[in-house]
């Protein structure tokens, strides 16, 4: 059993406002206790639907938010407790691509550039080959090397999301969070961007924590998939078990919900009326119970938090999986 | 086809000026449709296609610089909309065709209540005492699927869910009791669990009001469920339309088979087939085909000539060669 | 980087008030740097008795009450006017964007302080200060006057920048850098400083015409910039007794007041303009 090259455990992220002279304190509690491992190589998916906590959890992992509680560790380093040097070595191995292709590149940086800089800031190569390695950049991920002098306006949705991922790869890294990377982007784009990753998955061994809310899209990279509801992770299988024999209520009603392109095929919905719990007021037992529809619920569920155990397989957080 | 149909859009081009005086663009261009009674017309197209603008001309809404053209109709149960002056277009807006907009968090003012937001919907077509309105209003959030609607009456768009602003948004465009609903993109912003309900309220009230729907959206599954028929927009142009089932079951053009490629699907992890390039810029359209560069079908005459709107089977139409040169041959 | 802002540049001539505007000042500025040299002497006086000329061939915009000519005078006044202007502008720019950067990336305590600091600065009317500074130092060297004009102009443009600083660091791209290991100077200066310079450069745009006015006025008043030294202020002030007999010795410096601060104007509009994201 080879070692995990990420582990997350018990992550716990809370954000405060107010207070003082500044309004009501609030504390919202975006993440509640997550664990989990990607292991080199692979890609696990993180899905959620807003206010799950799936993007905090992505940039937590990079140091990029400071949890409250709860470790991160890569390749048996633990990255919250570094700094400063350490910390920026560590960034090497560990990269990020985000969901707005319009706001993640510089508007008034030269995309090259862009795609330069972690080669600069770690003094990767010498500063004369530069310009060769940013075109090999550049093609590795399908764009004309010539586009290095254009900037990110001149560029599409699609095109901007590959410069994005030039840039993280031009580090060399062996783990990248991908938050939501073809969620803006049209249909046709998408396909593109999701076979690139793909493919760079293959040809240089990465590992990715695939972060969306689109079962549909997080499907075609994992091989493990992770359901997150109010940040917690409420089932983790692999992605054939997920889709095929799901175990919790909420995987089982995030699936009926997926629209299907098949007019022949569509079948009722399992009904999940409301919404989840707020995120400023936690309730003390299973964050679902309002919206759950398995027969055996009980007072049990709103006493006792269910915490995730294997079942069958795969592991969910309920009482009665 | 007997009765005559409730909406029917012919020619319709909306012009924007270019970027530097060069001639307009027309990012809608040339687009004919027919919506009959209580029926659900799928509109489906990329960024781009020029379906939102669509919706917007229909009610003439279109910002300006932009424009419609002269030449287009818009026929609502034979009133042409383009003769009409600002005021038949007031009585038309909301009470017989009502919006329900694209993005909730944007589409509602932040500074009214709920309530007020709706309230102001029914009172814009009748006239009714306060407290009736307020009534009414309630009714109507209610109708939406909003829980404790007396209680969300007085709630303020920012301390609502996505999914209970959209209801709301709804309930504003149900207040004039419309005949035909356009629900511009209703679900993207959303979750998909609070999309399937949201679908499934549209659903339920159409059959209720007895309403047509126009439904405009870049997902093809939910299309799949939910209307009669589809038409697919690319660059402008309508390229295919078809009722629902025989465009899923036989596409005719190379752009929607290629739409069923690309779309990643539950259950399978198999490759995507990307349809490769870019969605073209309005003013910059490719010759002939406007869909040749990307299209992995394309005949040698496909760039240099316009193919026609040609039939591909029983009322099912498509704008390619393929199908034009079959039904000729 | 000149790139970006050559799109930026594009856009505000595209707009006819904008091109307006830039042609303007580009031709005043012109006139102003180069033409000096060519002229008459502004402090000449050829022919004192014979008072103020109107305009002809001779003189374009005819003499003074010492039968200098205005013309001269007119751009030799433009010379310092615009020099004074633009470096107090960019004095206190340089402040604003300093302060305004320190405040946000630090944060905390700094922040509060210097926030609390510049209310009270803005608090305090700036006339009043050069006022009281200009009457007390009556012969007030250039150099000092600049300085004076600069540090009491920085107080709004920090706030200016304080926000964008504050904005920009949640965008995705200042994360990204983040991620790659950038550090805090980095991170300021080549992603930070640049995309406030946006909104900088249009505040101090409109910056320059209120300084102009600004200095005019005092001059008008008879503080700051003092003869023999050509002054738009100072020539309106000395016009005042002829407004009515000879008003060509008003008309043509106050008209090059109205036109530098009017074109001033146009263009950081048309910057400003070209900057929203939604005119794209």
């Amino acid at each position: 059993m080879t070692a995990p090259l990420v582990e997350v455990r018990d992550l716990v992220v809370r954000f405060e406002s107010g207070g003082m002279l500044r309004g009501p304190k609030r504390v919202v509690h975006a993440v509640n206790g997550v664990s989990f491992e990607v292991f080199a190589g692979e890609t696990l998916g993180l899905v959620g639907e807003s206010g799950s906590g799936k993007s905090t959890i992505g940039r937590t992992i990079l140091k990029l938010e400071q949890p409250t509680a709860g470790s991160v560790r890569f390749a048996g380093t633990d990255v919250l407790a570094l700094e400063g040097r350490e910390l920026r070595a560590l960034r090497r191995r560990m990269q990020i691509v985000f969901q707005d292709p319009y706001g993640s590149l510089n508007p008034r940086m030269r995309i090259g550039d862009s795609v330069a800089e972690g080669l600069e800031i770690h003094q990767l190569v010498p500063t004369r080959e530069i310009p060769a390695r940013v075109a090999a950049l550049l093609g590795e991920v399908g764009l004309d090397p010539s586009y290095a002098r254009r900037y990110p306006h001149e560029f599409s949705g699609g095109q901007r999301q590959r410069i994005g991922i030039a840039r993280a790869l031009a580090v060399d890294p062996g783990f990248i969070v991908c938050d939501e990377p073809v969620s803006s982007l049209d249909v046709s784009i998408q396909a593109q961007v999701l076979n690139l990753l793909a493919d760079l998955q293959r040809a240089r061994g990465l590992a990715y924590l695939f972060i969306a809310h689109d079962l549909a899209v997080v499907r075609q990279l994992a091989h493990r998939i992770a359901v997150l509801y109010f940040g917690r992770i409420v089932e983790l299988a692999d992605a054939t078990t997920i889709v095929s024999a799901p175990r919790h209520p909420y995987t089982r009603a995030l699936l009926s919900a997926v629209p299907v392109a098949d007019p022949d095929r569509q079948h009722a919905r399992i009904r999940a009326p409301g919404e989840p719990p707020k995120p400023t007021a936690p309730p003390p037992g299973c964050p679902y119970f309002s919206r759950c529809d398995h027969p055996e619920k009980s007072p049990r569920c709103t006493s006792e938090l269910p915490l995730l155990r294997p079942i069958n397989g795969s592991q969910a957080a309920c009482h009665y999986a | 086809m007997t009765a005559p149909p409730l909406l029917e859009v012919r020619d319709l081009r909306v012009a924007f000026p270019g970027e530097r005086g060069d001639g307009s663009a027309h990012p809608v261009d040339g687009v004919s449709f027919r919506i009959a009674a209580g029926e659900t017309l799928a509109l489906v197209g990329e960024s781009g296609s020029g379906k939102s603008l669509t919706a917007l001309a229909l009610l003439r809404l279109i910002p300006p610089p932009g424009r419609i053209e002269p030449e287009s109709r818009i026929l609502l149960d034979g009133q042409d909309l383009m003769t009409l002056p600002e005021e038949g277009l007031r009585a038309v807006r909301g009470q017989r065709i009502g919006i329900v907009f694209q993005d909730p968090m944007s589409s509602l003012n932040p500074v009214y209540t709920a309530g007020a937001q709706v309230r102001e919907a029914v009172t814009a077509h009748r006239t009714l005492s306060a407290k009736d309105a307020k009534e009414r209003a309630i009714a109507l959030l209610a109708e939406a699927g909003i829980p404790d609607p007396a209680v969300r009456y007085d709630s303020y768009p920012h301390e609502l869910s996505g999914g209970l602003r959209q209801r709301v948004l709804i309930a504003i465009a149900l207040a004039g009791g419309p005949d035909l609903l356009i629900a511009d993109e209703p679900t993207t912003a959303l979750d998909v669990t609070v999309q399937a309900q949201i679908l499934e309220l549209l659903d339920r009230l159409r059959e209720s009001h007895d309403m047509a729907v126009l439904l405009i959206t870049h997902d093809l599954g939910v299309v799949a469920g939910r209307a009669d028929r589809v038409a697919v927009m690319y660059a402008g142009q309508i390229v295919e339309e078809a009722e629902t089932r025989r465009l899923f079951r036989s596409p005719g053009h190379p752009y929607t088979r290629a739409l069923f490629r690309a779309i990643p699907k539950l259950e399978t992890a198999e490759r995507l087939v990307p349809i490769p390039g870019n969605v073209p810029v309005p003013g910059r359209w490719p010759d002939g085909c406007r869909f040749h560069p990307r299209c992995p079908e394309v005949l040698a005459r496909c760039p240099r000539d316009v193919p026609p709107v040609a039939e591909a089977g029983p009322d099912h139409r498509s704008r390619c060669w393929l199908v034009a040169d079959r039904g000729a041959g | 980087m000149i790139g970006s802002y050559g799109a930026l540049v594009l856009r505000a001539w595209h707009r006819p008030s904008g091109r307006a505007g830039v042609l303007a000042l580009a031709v005043l500025s012109l006139a102003a740097l180069l033409l000096p040299p060519a002229l008459p002497d502004p402090a000449a006086m050829p022919d004192v008795l014979a008072g103020a000329l109107p305009p002809s061939s001779e003189s374009w915009f005819g003499t003074d009450h010492l039968n200098r000519d205005i013309f001269s005078r007119v751009m030799h006044g433009g010379r310092i006017s615009l020099a004074i202007a633009g470096l107090a502008v960019l004095l206190s720019a340089t402040l604003g964007a300093l302060v305004g950067v320190v405040s946000a990336w630090v944060g905390g305590w700094v922040d509060v302080i210097l926030m609390r600091l510049v209310d009270g600065a803005l608090a305090i009317p700036r006339l009043f200060i050069l006022l009281l500074l200009l009457v007390v130092w009556e012969q007030i060297p250039l150099g000092a006057l600049i300085l004076a004009l600069g540090t009491t102009g920085w107080f709004a443009t920090s706030r200016l920048v304080r926000a964008e600083v504050l904005r920009l660091r949640e965008e995705d791209f200042v994360r990204a850098a983040r991620g790659l290991g950038a550090g805090g100077w980095r991170t300021i200066v080549r992603h930070l400083l640049p995309n406030a310079a946006g909104p900088l450069l249009v505040a101090a745009t409109l910056a320059v015409g209120d300084v102009i006015l600004l200095e005019a006025g005092l001059a008008f008043l008879g503080l700051g910039v003092q003869p023999p030294t050509p002054s738009w202020g100072g020539m309106v002030l000395e016009a005042r007794p002829l407004i009515l007999s000879a008003p060509w010795t008003a008309l043509f410096p106050g008209g090059a007041i109205l036109a530098t601060v009017l074109a001033v104007n146009l263009v950081g509009e048309a910057l400003q303009a070209a900057l929203d994201p939604r005119s794209a």
